[in-house]
């Protein structure tokens, strides 16, 4: 005899907000992916010039630019829910919640500004 | 020392995915549209020089360490927890597995970096 199981098959298109939490939860495969491209191109400009320039070139298609745009705005989409969530998953401080989001969201465009401003 | 009293190891991995999470949410969307929108569109420059000169000092080699480690950890422990949420049974083997991965991938970037 077998114990009753609900089924769980297709749960997360049952309701926006499981889809929601999916699309978000997706982000780890390219975030996982962009580390392997990544130490791919450590890998290449440890062999020298040619080998790392190959590299920049093979970014140039299509196929790896679609790739980077999917994986820059589901890991955008996951830090924003990330600085959402700061307020619960930090230990307690005597400080306003919305204070903690917009601490952390802050924190972050100003680190990516002078990322973006180092490489200009 | 019994079962009982032997330590989980389950602080060290959900220190590393929350380090990779917060890393990744402060700079990862900048960084993946520098790396692999900006760069090859030629919106910006990175020469071999420069790469080289970046990865060559001991700042530049812990930048690249931690990127590629943390990001690693981040996300291998987020798959393997979202193997779950499809309803397939994770055991012990499939979350050696899934960190075991991410610990290779570290140390092929520290091997890597003592190369540069």
């Amino acid at each position: 005899m077998r114990a009753y199981q609900r089924p769980m098959a297709g749960w997360w298109r049952r309701n926006p907000y499981y889809l929601r939490y999916m699309l978000r939860e997706a982000s780890c495969v390219f975030i996982t992916a962009y580390a392997f491209v990544l130490l791919a191109g450590l890998w290449r400009l440890a062999q020298g010039k040619a080998p790392f320039e190959r590299w920049l070139e093979g970014l140039a298609h299509p196929l790896p630019i679609a790739f980077h745009a999917a994986a820059a705005l589901l890991v955008l989409y996951h830090a924003w829910t990330w600085f959402k969530v700061m307020p619960k998953t930090l230990p307690r401080v005597p400080v306003p919640d919305a204070a903690i989001v917009a601490a952390g969201l802050a924190a972050s465009a100003v680190l990516s500004a002078a990322m973006l401003w180092a490489m200009l | 020392m019994g079962d009982a009293l032997k330590r989980s190891n389950k602080p060290i991995f959900w220190s590393l995915f929350g380090a990779g999470g917060m890393l990744s949410a402060l700079i990862g969307p900048m960084l993946i549209f520098v790396t692999g929108i900006a760069l090859p569109l030629g919106l910006v420059h990175l020469s071999y020089e420069q790469a080289a000169a970046f990865s060559a000092h001991v700042p530049g080699k812990l930048a690249i360490l931690a990127v590629i480690s943390l990001f690693l950890f981040h996300g291998l422990h987020r798959m393997y927890h979202s193997v779950h949420d499809f309803g397939i049974h994770v055991g012990a083997g499939l979350k050696a597995l899934f960190h075991g991965v991410a610990f290779a991938g570290t140390l092929a970037a520290g091997a890597l970096l003592l190369m540069l």
